[in-house]
């Protein structure tokens, strides 16, 4: 028997798991062992990222056709294999994909494609399929089946000033901190503190006033843990100075300070290119791709990249055709772009898109992104899928 | 419940909050004149004139610049002239409920443009029709330089249809989802090919783009035009549906009620979808007063400082820290997140931005400082030690100073603690405001506690 496995069974034999956690700090101890802290780092591209001119399908001369003036000329591309290639604003990630750190799904999606923003970004947050309308996330629903060994909202940590729909469940919610210090300063106000002491062995109402005081006191005891934990780390690495930079230099804090967090979810927006779109996706190219590659290279530096899986993904791609001002509208299946130093198969995970074979003008799924959370779930975060996302999917291999 | 508890809740809703001026003029009167009253203050339809005329960029010249940093620099701060000036007007002007459902508008037809001008064009649009005909402001809004812009119909031609305005006029603006198909959109799409605007900001029907051929449009079809497809969304009964239930959770309560949703909807279709009918309604029914609907609902971040601004006369030394606050707190006008606007309700609040948001009431009013009248454990002490400090950064960044002179004189002689507290929460007061209440030595301190509270950020 393994360690982890003989420190599970006996945590469960004794029945620790019924106490409060921060009762049992040797539990509370032996569960990280349990999990080794793997982390998993959603990046949110808002807007459609247009897939086709992010991991550009060269080899093929449909593309070439029907993006006669957007379309990424041949000698710019960084090429991958004979197919496919980086958009030129992707240069840093090059460096990451030959190290074996960086995997490409293409053709992500599910059937039935909306082609709303907020219906597919719902759909994509909550893990619905077309015509299902869920209130909780999928993030949400893991800690709500998660929450008997991590009952924390910073298990789950947005790097925003506000929190994002996946993160949020029945039970438990994740916590959005932009600023660790200024979060736990805010707290310490003395009329707060009474505020909270005052309401948290009180019942409280499931009505809107009940909903203010449980967040005010899980955001109390979460902003006290953040900063005490991360406080003493000091970053070395360098980050491109970025909104989105930032962001990930937080997450990496984080995760090489050994916050007990699970999750992270990090947002860049701008990709909703309906005209001059060379220009406007190209720059928040250049920030996704400097960014990330500041990342990963930090937590390889300080050891932490085999425990982090990062998952990119937009709530749909674009159509293939490309319309008259230079941009193109909303599509459908896009590319799932993952970054790791664990990966079962990197590089290109499958075939490039199938551009011959349209519904519609848009390209046709071959994937389901459910199973792209199916995997991570439980390849990654050790829960068993179909109690997150109601049904079982398919796994995939790429950890 | 009793007229004057009824009028604070009329007052909450249908504006921003019932400040203690208003108490001295409405307390002596029934419900229903204080709902005439309401409508009296915002029969008149004053717009909102910050921004003078149009900055065109097309008058920089290619290659300069220096002119094309000066006409940057300019865009800005129209854009904060005119942010400013419509708290400024919300925190000021008499027709709150023109003001309140001006917000409304902003929201449902949400909208992000460059240009200052063009959004003061369709701020003044929704004002103007805030409490009028729905047609008439769809219209409107539909052949604003704004939302042609914003929507790309300014490309839609044609020889190659842009869908996103006919796709947006159906999800947002009229029917709501799960009622048109993707091919009422390309449809429609087409029906709307040529209308765009030219340089002074007009709308044109460009002829020569514009598809003349058949449609075939929620199962009918025909030669149709814009307008046409306008009328056709409004004949369907789903859009009064789908406004009365986003109004029924702006004004009412975030869950919907099928039963008061669909009794509104009927008034509002019935009238051909005239506003002021619809929210007569609502003010005039008795589910509106329930309990239930009382003092749940969560503020939007300008419900907060345009409540505080009016109730307490705050004066801003430096305007622009208004839309830092926005900002911060997640809602800066005139910038939605998206197309589909503010979400509302619980999205307003997560763990950071509440912390933010109970703040913020003690820094507008009170450089920061919560005057603290519980027993203070040694942490405490450690914290209200640098209160001093505190208070010279918070005045320093915020520049505000609030009216507590003319606050205080407004209050009616005879006020006791708790009928002061009253008016300043919505919410029904439990053990442990009354508490607060109780031990407070003086009403400046006691106001700066209970304007501290989650209680405040409800109404």
């Amino acid at each position: 028997m393994k360690r982890r496995d003989f420190l599970r069974n006996s945590t469960l034999a004794s029945g620790a798991f019924l106490i409060p956690s921060f009762l049992k700090p040797l539990e509370a101890l032996a569960s990280g062992q349990l999990t080794g802290y793997k982390n998993l780092v959603v990046i949110q591209l808002s807007g459609g990222n247009d897939g086709l001119n992010t991991i550009v399908p060269y080899g093929n001369d449909i593309y070439y056709q029907k993006r006669n003036t957007i379309a990424i000329k041949q000698p710019e591309i960084i090429k991958l294999n004979d197919m496919q290639g980086l958009n030129p604003n992707l240069s840093a990630l090059k460096e990451i994909y030959d190290q074996g750190w960086m995997s490409i799904i293409n053709s992500v999606g599910y059937p039935n494609p909306d082609r709303s923003h907020f219906r597919s970004m719902d759909i994509w947050q909550t893990g619905s399929d077309a015509n299902q309308f869920l209130t909780t996330g999928w993030i949400g629903r893991y800690l709500d089946a998660n929450c008997t060994v991590n009952k924390d909202p910073y298990t789950a940590i947005e790097v925003d000033d506000n929190l994002s729909l996946a993160m949020k469940g029945i039970k438990m919610k994740g916590i959005a901190v932009e600023s660790p210090a200024k979060l736990y300063q805010a707290t310490r106000e003395p009329f707060f503190k009474e505020l909270v002491n005052e309401h948290s062995n009180a019942n409280l109402s499931e009505d809107n006033l009940g909903y203010l005081y449980k967040t005010m006191i899980e955001t109390s005891s979460s902003a006290s843990y953040i900063q005490q934990t991360s406080k003493t780390y000091t970053t070395t690495a360098e980050y491109p100075n970025t909104a989105f930079g930032k962001h990930l230099k937080g997450v990496a804090k984080f995760i090489n300070s050994g916050l007990k967090t699970r999750v992270y979810y990090v947002s860049l927006s701008g990709f909703d290119t309906h005209a001059s779109q060379l220009n406007l996706q190209g720059s928040q190219l250049k920030v996704y791709g400097d960014g990330i590659a500041a990342f990963v290279k930090d937590l390889k530096q300080t050891g932490k990249l085999d425990d982090t899986l990062v998952m990119t993904f937009s709530e749909f791609g674009r159509r293939v055709e490309q319309n008259a001002s230079n941009g193109t509208d909303h599509g459908t299946a896009n590319n799932v772009m993952l970054f790791g130093g664990k990966l079962n198969k990197a590089g290109i995970y499958n075939n490039a898109p199938d551009l011959s074979q349209l519904d519609n003008g848009d390209l046709k799924y071959e994937i389901d992104f459910r199973s792209v959370y199916a995997t991570l779930l439980d390849k990654w975060l050790d829960v068993n899928n179909s109690s997150v996302l109601n049904r079982n999917f398919a796994k995939l291999n790429f950890v | 419940m009793s007229d004057i508890n009824k009028i604070k809740h009329l007052y909450a809703r249908a504006g921003f909050g019932l400040g203690f001026a208003d108490l001295k003029q409405v307390q002596n009167l029934t419900i229903g004149q204080a709902i005439d009253r309401v409508f009296q203050a915002s029969a008149a339809v004053k717009p909102l004139t910050p921004i003078a005329s149009y900055l065109d960029s097309n008058n920089v010249a290619k290659g300069d610049k220096m002119a094309k940093q000066q006409f940057l620099q300019e865009e800005r701060q129209q854009q904060v002239q005119l942010n400013v000036g419509w708290i400024e007007k919300m925190s000021t002007d008499d027709s709150q409920l023109r003001e309140k459902m001006t917000l409304f508008w902003h929201n449902h037809f949400a909208c992000r443009t460059r240009s200052p001008w063009y959004s003061q064009q369709l701020n003044n649009i929704h004002r103007a029709n805030a409490l009028g005909d729905f047609k008439v402001m769809l219209t409107q809004v539909s052949q604003s330089p704004a939302m042609l812009q914003f929507l790309n119909n300014q490309l839609n031609k044609k020889d190659h249809p842009n869908e996103n305005f006919a796709r947006e006029l159906m999800e947002l603006f009229t029917v709501g989802r799960g009622n048109y198909t993707e091919q009422d959109v390309k449809e429609s799409a087409r029906a709307f090919t040529g209308w765009g605007y030219n340089n002074l900001g007009n709308f044109v029907a460009r002829d020569g783009i514009h598809d003349t051929g058949q449609k075939t449009f929620l199962g009918k079809t025909g030669n149709f035009t814009g307008d046409d497809i306008i009328t056709m969304l409004l004949e369907r009964k789903e859009t009064a549906q789908f406004i009365c239930t986003k109004l029924y959770k702006y004004l009412v309560n975030e869950k919907p009620n099928a039963a008061n949703i669909n009794a509104m909807a009927d008034v509002f279709y019935t009238s051909n979808y005239n506003i002021q009918k619809v929210l007569s309604f609502v003010f005039k029914s008795d589910w509106f007063y329930n309990d239930s609907n009382t003092g749940n609902l969560i503020k939007a971040p300008v419900d907060l400082i345009v409540g505080l601004n009016r109730q307490f006369y705050v004066k801003y030394n430096n305007p622009s820290v208004l839309m830092q606050f926005e900002r911060t707190l997640g809602q800066v006008l005139f910038n939605p997140p998206n197309v589909a606007g503010w979400p509302g309700g619980q999205n307003w609040i997560d763990s950071s931005l509440l912390m933010y948001r109970l703040k913020t009431p003690s820094i507008l009013l009170n450089n920061g400082i919560i005057d603290f009248s519980g027993k203070p454990d040694p942490e405490d002490e450690v914290f209200l030690a640098g209160n001093a400090k505190r208070s010279t950064t918070a005045s320093a960044q915020a520049q505000t100073v609030a009216g507590w002179d003319k606050f205080l004189a407004d209050i009616p002689a005879g006020t006791s603690k708790t009928q002061i507290a009253q008016t300043l929460l919505s919410p029904k007061l439990n053990t442990y405001v009354m508490a607060v209440v109780n031990r407070a030595n003086d009403v400046k301190g006691m106001v700066s506690e209970l304007v501290s509270t989650p209680e405040y950020q409800l109404y």
